[in-house]
């Protein structure tokens, strides 16, 4: 179990990000600890996809240091993280067991057979044991989230990224998906950042979270979800947290 | 069902004293009549009143359009400086006037975008043509995966070549095959007809045996090659791109370049000679054909002479361009596939892109071998 004395997952310190020269975000400052669910949370156009890029190497900072795992995002090897995109971005010609086993025929050097076999088990610890062999175009989008996750454990990382895992999914699914990713964090002890606006995926799950405003170009909140929802004096912080009010 | 030209409401201008005027509708205002009818509606509030009122108490139905129409003619009357107002709306006449009139204006993350003169707009034209599809970005990375690739060859996803030699190669074949022979068979037209006034009939073998494998074959196969194969390289890509399959990629350790342009240049670089050999057979049966049926030539005669005329410097300097051809269109495709942005309109874009610069690219390859042959003396 993690220890209070672990250092950071991630550490992001003075963090600028952006496009040429447009700044999105800019003094970004906040840390995520070992075992954690993480939220980044915000309205659209706020810069949540921005700085998930940021954090899993894609794009990088206008200023500032990200550290992730105690070393920069983006760097050579194997990666130590997983992701799953909003799309789940399944490699369209490949089946599901072929796009689990991409990661694994690049970094290791297992025969075959050991190969399947993790395989298998990271489709079934999904849900989708007997999909093996099914192109993704040929399953539904909850399944190609789940076997989204499954690429995304392939190589058994300490922590994954999930960006909007709940988008266009039914409640159901939603809820499913959220179990599964709670077992994980619980059962492999696994740090979990969500990039979501789900509010009923924010109190299942996320133990802490931040927001971020397009506006100030900032953190205008952080903390444990329950707390912000009843104790943040920010108007936009409680809008978010509670839209009915708001709209009423 | 209905008459289209019933405006299916009444409108009339009543006026009053004092500057006083108001427009009393009556009826079913709805989209379809009101797009028909509306500028006699507007027609009716000139000359203008001191005090506007649109009367609805007589209307029994409004929609979405019509109710914005109306809306806009009232703030259009109250900004010329009069007082408008609508009165006498009830029931649900009332309630879409509130839903479409009454919520406030949401707040922008973004701020609007600031008005630019001609010349800015030149500028960022000219810029952003410059920095199309950030080019320099893709050599440098090519660069440095090239390297990569050449230190560890294992670690390029050779493993989809042979699919995609099938895809480029065997699948384009029969198109090829056809194009090439009629392109040989035009040119043996046309060379026939100037030849036959001079007796230099059995010449036509020569002339569509030098230009079909110098020239034509190469081309015209490079050129098919190009809106087949680079056409489907670069909207492939494009649609990775933006369904976020190439940062999956990333993410997962794999390097685009290895895992998906190295083998497309591999692959057409492999494919485009092997179509060429055979668009020069094809190209060289279809001259056959016209100077068998048209000239009279025999088949013996007209292959002994396309024998002595084409060397196999000839055939390999076609050969040799396409290399070249192919890994120019390979490169551009994926380039301009790996740059895409936005949603599908990006994809059409880059695979309109990759084409048009393929074409011009083959061309401009082509005159600097036809430039350099020439000076080599060959």
């Amino acid at each position: 179990m993690p220890s209070a004395a672990d250092p950071p997952v991630i550490e992001v310190e003075r963090v600028a990000l952006g496009y040429g020269d447009r700044v999105v975000l800019e003094n970004l400052d906040f840390t995520v600890a070992r075992g954690d669910v993480f939220a980044i949370l915000g309205g659209s156009g706020s810069g949540k996809s921005t700085l998930l890029r940021a954090l899993i190497g894609l794009d990088d900072p206008l200023r500032g240091t990200i550290r992730v795992g105690g070393a920069p995002p983006r760097r050579e090897g194997p990666p130590g993280y997983g992701v799953l995109f909003q799309s789940g971005a399944l490699f369209g010609s490949m089946t599901l067991a072929e796009n689990v086993a991409l990661a694994l025929a690049k970094w290791t050097n297992l025969d075959r057979q050991a190969m399947d076999t993790i395989v298998r088990s990271k489709l079934r610890l999904v849900g989708l044991e007997g999909f093996e062999n099914h192109l993704p175009a040929e399953i539904s989008g909850g399944m190609k989230k789940r076997a989204g996750i499954a690429r995304a454990l392939a190589l058994d990382p300490s922590l994954l990224f999930l960006d909007e895992p709940s988008a266009g999914l039914d409640p159901v699914t939603s809820a499913e998906l959220d179990d599964l990713i709670a077992t994980l964090n619980v059962s492999l002890g696994m740090t979990t950042v969500i990039v979501t606006h789900e509010l009923r995926s924010i109190f299942a799950i996320v133990r802490h979270c931040i927001m971020l405003d397009g506006r100030s170009r900032g953190i205008i909140a952080r903390g444990e979800p329950a707390a912000l929802r009843d104790g943040s004096a920010d108007p936009q912080v409680r809008a978010f947290f509670n839209p009915r009010a708001r709209a009423a | 069902m209905t008459d289209p030209h019933d405006p299916g409401f009444r409108v009339e201008r009543v006026d009053l004293q004092d500057g006083r005027a108001e427009l009393r509708f009556a009826g079913q205002l709805r989209f379809r009549q009101c797009f028909a009818s509306w500028q006699g509606v507007r027609r009716l509030v000139r000359p203008p009143a001191a005090h506007l009122a649109f009367d609805l108490s007589g209307v029994d139905t409004l929609d979405g359009a019509a109710t914005a129409l109306l809306l806009e003619l009232r703030d259009e009357v109250a900004a010329a400086g009069a007082d408008a107002e609508i009165v006498g709306a009830h029931g649900g006449v009332r309630a879409m006037l509130d839903l479409y009139g009454s919520h406030p204006p949401r707040p922008s993350l973004q701020a609007p975008p600031a008005r630019i003169g001609i010349l800015d707009e030149i500028g960022r034209r000219a810029l952003s043509m410059l920095g199309e599809g950030h080019g320099l970005d893709f050599i440098g990375d090519l660069m440095v995966a090239g390297t990569r690739a050449a230190r560890a060859p294992l670690s390029v996803n050779w493993r989809d070549v042979p699919r995609l030699m099938e895809r480029a190669g065997a699948d384009s074949l029969p198109i090829v095959l056809v194009i090439n022979f009629l392109v040989g068979l035009v040119t043996a037209f046309q060379a026939a007809v100037q030849l036959r006034q001079f007796g230099a009939n059995i010449f036509v073998a020569d002339l569509v045996g030098l230009s079909v494998t110098r020239e034509l074959a190469p081309l015209m196969t490079a050129i098919i090659v190009a809106g087949r194969s680079g056409a489907a390289f670069s909207a492939e890509l494009g649609t990775m791109r933006v369904s976020e399959e190439i940062d999956a990629l990333r993410t997962l350790g794999l390097d685009p370049y290895g895992f998906l342009v190295f083998p497309r240049v591999v692959t057409l670089v492999l494919v485009l000679p092997l179509l060429t050999i055979l668009a020069d057979v094809i190209g060289v049966a279809g001259g056959l054909l016209v100077a068998m049926l048209g000239l009279d030539i025999t088949a013996n005669a007209y292959l002994i002479e396309t024998q002595k005329a084409v060397g196999l410097w000839d055939l390999f300097s076609g050969c040799l361009k396409t290399v070249f051809f192919g890994a120019g269109i390979a490169l551009i495709a994926c380039q301009r596939g790996l740059a895409t942005r936005g949603g599908a309109e990006g994809v059409g874009r880059a695979t309109t892109s990759a084409v048009v610069t393929s074409l011009f690219a083959i061309v401009v390859v082509d005159a600097i071998f036809t430039v350099l042959f020439n000076a080599f003396g060959r």
